[in-house]
């Protein structure tokens, strides 16, 4: 079976986010990246499958700039066997899609897994948009996933609960926790991801179809009006007659 | 020309999130000059359907067929592509939920249109530009987001509009049919499991929230977060750890890896405020924190705050909201 994991590159979760000062792009400097965490339950999940099968490959693929390339290694040091990056900066969510559709459709992977969002552009798009270009099934957001032979089996989260959800192979999911546990690399690992192959490619399709004019912060914070313990219930009438929310 | 709004049912009701979808969707046909017809998915009653027209919905379009009841996402996403082209809908409009993602994502590239989730906010339209206000970097930032081409399709945050509410107006209900085939099931669900909501509130859905962390030492003390959250009609949650060691499930576990809520009131009791845990809750629009510690750093996000013992601290704010009957 071949699987095909997409990861994303993403400022590290405690980042402090700032802007360049036209305020069009995120400001990297001095930022650490890391896989998006979502992506990591995709990858983790996958490797587990291929060594259950005893058999199959992990392919790790980033649409992304030469700058991304130690996250891709660090993917391979986890246990993918080897990787794809598209040479691009990724614009937007369709035209990663039409990265991944284009490599996966050239690679005839069977399984094409990847986190239910980046946590910088936070989308939860492109794995719908690369099934119904490859014109396959979609299941978003899984949070478990088994193989048998070329049938899975798929828990989807809905809101309230969940859904039970068999597919053929070729398929694409987006996955979140309780998926598995991420491993993290040993030190193995990190020897062996340096001999295995990455493989650069450069992109395809049409441009993008959205493009952000501006970013900006959220309005700080009034600071925190603080009740004493003692006269707790004061906070209840607070609510319902300053924030009227209740 | 029109607007086409994409409304989910459960038990015959319209969800929350979707009265503000049909809301927003009322608000953008009338910035362009036209009307909105709503496409109803899930398992919805004619006079349910037909109140929608006290959010300003024109017209709504129902497929009763059976098998449409529980989500599948081949299905609905050709009976909204069908309902699009019959309408000549130039604005899709979904709620940002796991079927409007599912949904609106394979659409996009179906309808050739352009996608942008997350939204907060009515779009601004100056001549032919069309810009959505939506959320990144987990809560920490917004960006303005231009959507190019004719089509657009807009994902709506939830509890991000007020839902309008003209009362007694109704929308006529038409039923509809997109033709379905058996291959556009082929991913229907085998089984939906719905979990345990506590008083029968959906967290997603929810206005009120009421959180419990590791302060809160062990499951067995979780009926004071229930007591408050019952009286308050809220929704409970959790911080990770939580739900990582059972003592609640997984489903309730709010932040970066877990869900993402914005309701009008988020009441934290012993959550340190860890910034993965912040990234699914700060766009609540009021945040209660209650916490020993006056250095935690969730006090730093919050709006009201009590530095005290949780044990003390929420059977009197549970009294305080009983006596306000
Ligand atoms: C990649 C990644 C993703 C993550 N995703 C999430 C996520 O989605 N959601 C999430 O919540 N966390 C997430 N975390 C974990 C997060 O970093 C924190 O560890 C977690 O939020 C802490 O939970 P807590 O506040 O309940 O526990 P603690 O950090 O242990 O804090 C407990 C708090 O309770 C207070 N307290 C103790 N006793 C009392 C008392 N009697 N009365 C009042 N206050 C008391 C303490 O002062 C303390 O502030 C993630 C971490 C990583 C690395």
């Amino acid at each position: 079976m071949k699987f095909l994991v997409c990861i994303s590159n993403v400022p590290d979760t405690t980042t402090k986010i700032t802007f360049t000062p036209d305020n069009k792009e995120f400001n990297k400097a001095g930022v650490q990246f890391v896989i998006n965490p979502w992506d990591e339950y995709a990858l983790t999940r996958a490797i587990e499958l291929k060594e259950a099968q005893g058999s199959g490959t992990v392919t790790v693929l980033n649409v992304g700039e030469a700058d991304t390339e130690p996250n891709i290694r660090k993917a391979l040091a986890i246990g993918a066997d080897d990787a794809i990056r598209v040479n691009a900066h990724p614009k937007d969510a369709y035209f990663v899609a039409q990265q991944i559709a284009s490599v996966a459709k050239e690679g005839g992977y069977d399984v094409i897994l990847m986190g239910k969002e980046s946590i910088d552009y936070n989308g939860f798009q492109v794995h719908g948009m690369v099934g119904e270009m490859l014109g396959i099934p979609t299941v978003a957001p899984a949070m478990k996933l088994d193989m048998n032979g070329n049938t899975a089996t798929l828990e989807r989260e809905i809101e309230g609960g969940k859904e039970i959800v068999e597919v053929n192979t070729p398929f694409v999911a987006s996955c979140q926790q309780p998926m598995c546990e991420p491993r993290i690399p040993n030190m193995r690992g990190i020897m062996t991801a340096r001999t295995k192959p990455l493989k650069v490619i450069e992109p395809v399709g049409e441009g993008a179809r959205t493009e952000v004019a501006e970013y900006a912060l959220p309005p700080k914070k009034q600071g925190v009006k603080l009740i004493p313990a003692e006269n707790a219930g004061e906070l209840i009438k607070l609510l319902r007659n300053e924030a009227k929310v209740i | 020309m029109s607007v086409l709004v994409v409304v989910e049912c459960d038990n015959g009701e319209v969800k929350k999130s979707s009265l503000e979808v049909a809301s927003y969707g009322s608000q953008v046909a009338q910035m362009l000059g036209t009307s909105a017809t709503a496409i109803a998915v899930g398992e919805a009653t004619e006079a349910n359907l037909a109140k929608l027209g006290e959010q300003g919905i024109s017209k709504v379009l129902y497929d009763a067929e059976p098998r449409l009841k529980d989500f599948v996402n081949g299905a609905y996403t050709k009976l909204i592509a069908a309902a699009a082209q019959q309408e000549d809908a130039k604005v899709i409009i979904l709620a940002n939920s796991n079927i409007g993602a599912a949904v609106g994502s394979r659409l996009s590239v179906r309808l050739q249109a352009s996608l942008a989730t997350n939204v907060v906010e009515l779009p601004q339209i100056n001549g032919g530009q069309f810009l959505v206000k939506r959320g990144a970097f987990s809560g920490k930032a917004f960006a303005d987001v231009v959507l190019q081409g004719e089509r657009k399709i807009i994902a709506v945050k939830k509890n991000s509009i007020e839902p309008l509410h003209e009362a007694g107006k109704t929308a006529p209900v038409v039923s509809f049919s997109a033709q379905l085939s058996d291959a556009d099931f082929a991913d229907a669900p085998k089984q939906v499991i719905m979990q345990d909501q506590a008083g029968g509130i959906l967290l997603p859905e929810a206005d009120r929230v009421v959180s419990g962390g590791r302060g809160m030492k062990g499951p067995e003390n979780w009926h004071l977060i229930e007591d408050l959250a019952k009286a308050l009609g809220a929704a409970t949650a959790c911080s990770k750890p939580v739900s990582d060691v059972d003592w609640r499930p997984h489903h309730e576990h709010v932040g970066q890896t877990g869900i993402t809520v914005s309701p009008n009131l988020y009441i934290a009791c012993g959550i340190s405020g860890a910034i993965q845990h912040l990234a699914g809750v700060n766009s609540s629009k009021v945040i209660v924190v209650i916490n020993k510690d006056p250095e935690a750093p969730f006090f730093k996000a919050a709006d009201y705050g009590i530095v005290g013992d949780v044990f003390d601290v929420l059977p009197k704010l549970t009294q305080a909201v009983k006596e306000l009957g």
